[in-house]
């Protein structure tokens, strides 16, 4: 099922000292989903993600807008109505039923002509069970499970009653590093398998970036930018969403342009013939550096940090943003042994790799395209 | 490690002291005292003798017109009163939930009767109820308003005095009800209201099978303190009835032993113990049958 978010905007009143008033958790969105497709609605907390997911399930009514499922306007539909599943972050496991009483719930409910028998409503939640693989789980209570576990029942419930989209908020915020990853995976293939349009909300870049089709970047409620994972993460709109995605965190200098030359500090680092003289943000993702004795940039090195496949030459300049000058620098090469050995308060020198440097306008932080036409 | 050895544990126990000191003289050697006395025949608590020992005393009470009809009353009121009660005090709790406006207003108006005087609430149902040369009563300008015939509810049938002591015990305890109830249920995570919302559940079933079920231990804790409240009536039946009981056929068991010990016919320590002891054994019986039922059911 195909979904349109049209000019959707959620207002909530605020009353305070200062009397009342709206805040905008959510401002004239407007993105469609295809059909199928598993979308991270991706933001730090109160960027207005959670509110979205809300106003999709039916719980919230937005002040503004429209809701199209397929090609039905479900805006004014009640939650019920709407034939949506619900993970909720917390999972809402009722606590005093079994885990096959728990999936048996939303199928219970069901009236008129979608009413089951007791075999058929059997026989649902036993398949259910069986694509989240907790099958051998069904007469346990949810107080008996595992997170995981009960992370999986709660997918089951909000899938058994075939929704035409399935919504999960933070659904893995609960979970230990390790099963976290191994849960999003699970979904990912849950969703495969049942192709119901996803949506799922998260503060966590790496899990958004990892299991979605689309990611929807939001910041105060108004998108900064939709796109597939890469391509958000290759080419940013903007200073926000550069900084928001990527571990370790994009590097951001201050910098300027001149006579189409950009400069970091008073090193000339990259040739900028489109664009015009200038204050910028320069922000160069840590795998966007080659260590060279003759690089352009110039900083004083601190430590390395080894981390398996790569290491992570962490140094200082004095027009770098972030407290450190982060560079991922893989292990084959052959500067890295000088680099390990260079004392800390060395100077080091970099190269940028152009496909990896981001120009941002200094007031608007909206990008600046280094190439003529952009990307 | 504190708490190993006896070192460790001393510091708790001296904590506990003065509550243990003070139990062990007003509770348990009372208890114990009364046990004693209840097989002691003829015990005379002035010259502190008595004549042999043996079940006599439980024979006598157990014979007693008097106390077989204060067991009735009692087990009246205790079915009567303690489902109705708890019941109404549910649809109260749930109704109060559920309405924003006047909310807080109307909590305290239901929570009024808790700090009210039970004898002065006892004035109040008499002014209700009772018929006198001069007026039938309140409710019986109702009754005869609405067609029926007046009926002296304080001094009259047995039903009418019974109906206005249920009607009144109820009320009584209804706050306390109303107060616990209230907070069970907001204390239920929304989230579940929600989740079942989402699942297109149905009001009734939503109450049935999520709230009822997670309020059930507070529920069960209202129905056990109700049972044992109930079974240890007395004020209230003084309040409505004065303090000849036995005569107007409302007493309860409580109000035997009191009688047996004070009243005008009274005097009888050992009849009074036998009575107490009895009363004892049927509320630590109907309570662990309570906590027996409602642990299978939580832990279901």
């Amino acid at each position: 099922m195909k979904v349109v978010l049209e000019d959707l905007t959620k207002k909530f009143p605020v009353r305070d000292r200062k009397g009342r008033g709206d805040v905008t958790a959510v401002d004239r969105l407007r993105f469609e989903i295809p059909d199928g497709y598993l979308i991270g609605l991706l933001g730090p907390s109160g960027c207005g993600k959670s509110t979205v997911l809300n106003l999709i399930s039916g719980l919230l009514q937005p002040t503004e807008g429209r809701i199209f499922f397929g090609e039905e306007d479900v805006t004014l539909l009640p939650p019920e109505k709407r034939g949506i599943g619900l993970v909720f972050q917390n999972y809402a496991l009722y606590p005093h039923l079994t885990v096959k009483q728990n999936i048996l719930f939303p199928l219970e409910n069901l009236k008129g002509k979608d009413k089951l028998t007791k075999a058929e409503m059997l026989q649902k939640a036993e398949e259910t069970a069986k694509l989240v693989q907790i099958d051998g789980l069904l007469d346990r209570k949810p107080a008996e499970l595992s997170g995981g576990q009960q992370q999986r029942v709660a997918i089951a419930r909000a899938l058994v009653k075939m929704p035409k989209v399935l919504l999960l908020d933070e659904p893995l915020s609960n979970l230990d590093a390790r099963l976290r990853i191994q849960t999003r995976e699970e979904i990912r293939r849950i969703q495969r398998e049942t192709k119901v349009t996803t949506v799922f909300v998260t503060h966590d870049q790496e899990e958004a970036m990892s299991i979605s089709d689309l990611i929807v970047v939001m910041k105060e409620g108004v998108v900064q930018q939709i796109g597939r994972p890469q391509e958000v993460y290759d080419s940013p709109n903007n200073l926000f969403v550069a900084k928001f995605l990527g571990t370790p965190p994009i590097n951001v200098f201050e910098g300027r342009v001149r006579g189409h030359r950009l400069y970091i500090g008073d090193d000339a680092v990259l040739d900028a013939d489109s664009v015009p003289d200038g204050e910028v943000y320069v922000g160069v993702r840590p795998e966007g550096f080659l260590m060279r004795e003759t690089g352009a940039l110039s900083c004083r090195m601190d430590r390395v940090q080894v981390m398996g496949r790569d290491i992570s030459v962490v140094s200082a300049n004095d027009a770098a943003l972030n407290t450190a000058v982060r560079a991922i620098i893989g292990t084959e090469s052959e500067v890295t042994k000088t680099a390990a050995s260079a004392p800390e308060g060395s100077e080091i020198r970099f190269d940028l790799i152009p496909r990896k440097v981001f120009l941002f306008d200094r007031r608007t932080e909206k990008r600046i395209f280094l190439e003529e036409g952009g990307q | 490690m504190r708490h190993k050895g006896f070192g460790g544990s001393l510091k708790g126990w001296l904590y506990l002291l003065p509550a243990l000191l003070f139990l062990g003289v007003f509770m348990v050697y009372p208890l114990i005292d009364v046990f004693v006395y209840s097989f002691e025949e003829g015990y005379n608590s002035a010259s502190q003798t008595y004549f042999g020992v043996g079940t006599y005393n439980y024979a006598y009470v157990l014979r007693d017109p008097y106390f077989l009809q204060a067991v009735k009353n009692t087990f009246l009121l205790v079915v009567v009163t303690v489902p109705l009660s708890t019941g109404i005090a549910l649809l109260i709790s749930v109704g109060l939930h559920s309405i924003k406006p006047l909310r807080n207003f109307l909590q305290t108006v239901y929570f009024l009767p808790y700090v009210t005087n039970t004898l002065a609430v006892g004035m109040v149902f008499m002014i209700l109820f009772k018929k006198t040369a001069y007026s039938d009563g309140l409710i019986n300008l109702l009754v005869t308003r609405l067609g029926g015939n007046s009926v002296d509810f304080i001094d009259g049938p047995y039903w009418a005095k019974m109906f206005v002591l249920c009607f009144y015990t109820i009320w009584v305890v209804m706050p306390f009800k109303i107060l616990i109830l209230t907070s069970a249920l907001a204390s239920v995570d929304p989230v579940y209201y929600r989740a079942a919302q989402v699942d297109g559940t149905s009001k009734l079933r939503t109450f049935m099978r999520i709230t009822l079920p997670m309020i059930a231990p507070m529920i069960f804790y209202l129905v056990i303190t109700g049972f044992i409240g109930a079974f240890k009536a007395y004020s209230d039946v003084v309040a409505l009835f004065g303090t000849n009981l036995n005569a107007a056929g409302m007493n309860t068991i409580v109000g035997y032993v009191y009688d047996m010990l004070y009243g005008d016919s009274g005097g009888y320590p050992s009849y009074a113990s036998a009575a107490a002891i009895i009363l004892f054994a049927i509320v630590f019986t109907i309570t662990c049958i309570n906590l027996l039922v409602s642990g299978r059911r939580l832990r279901r």
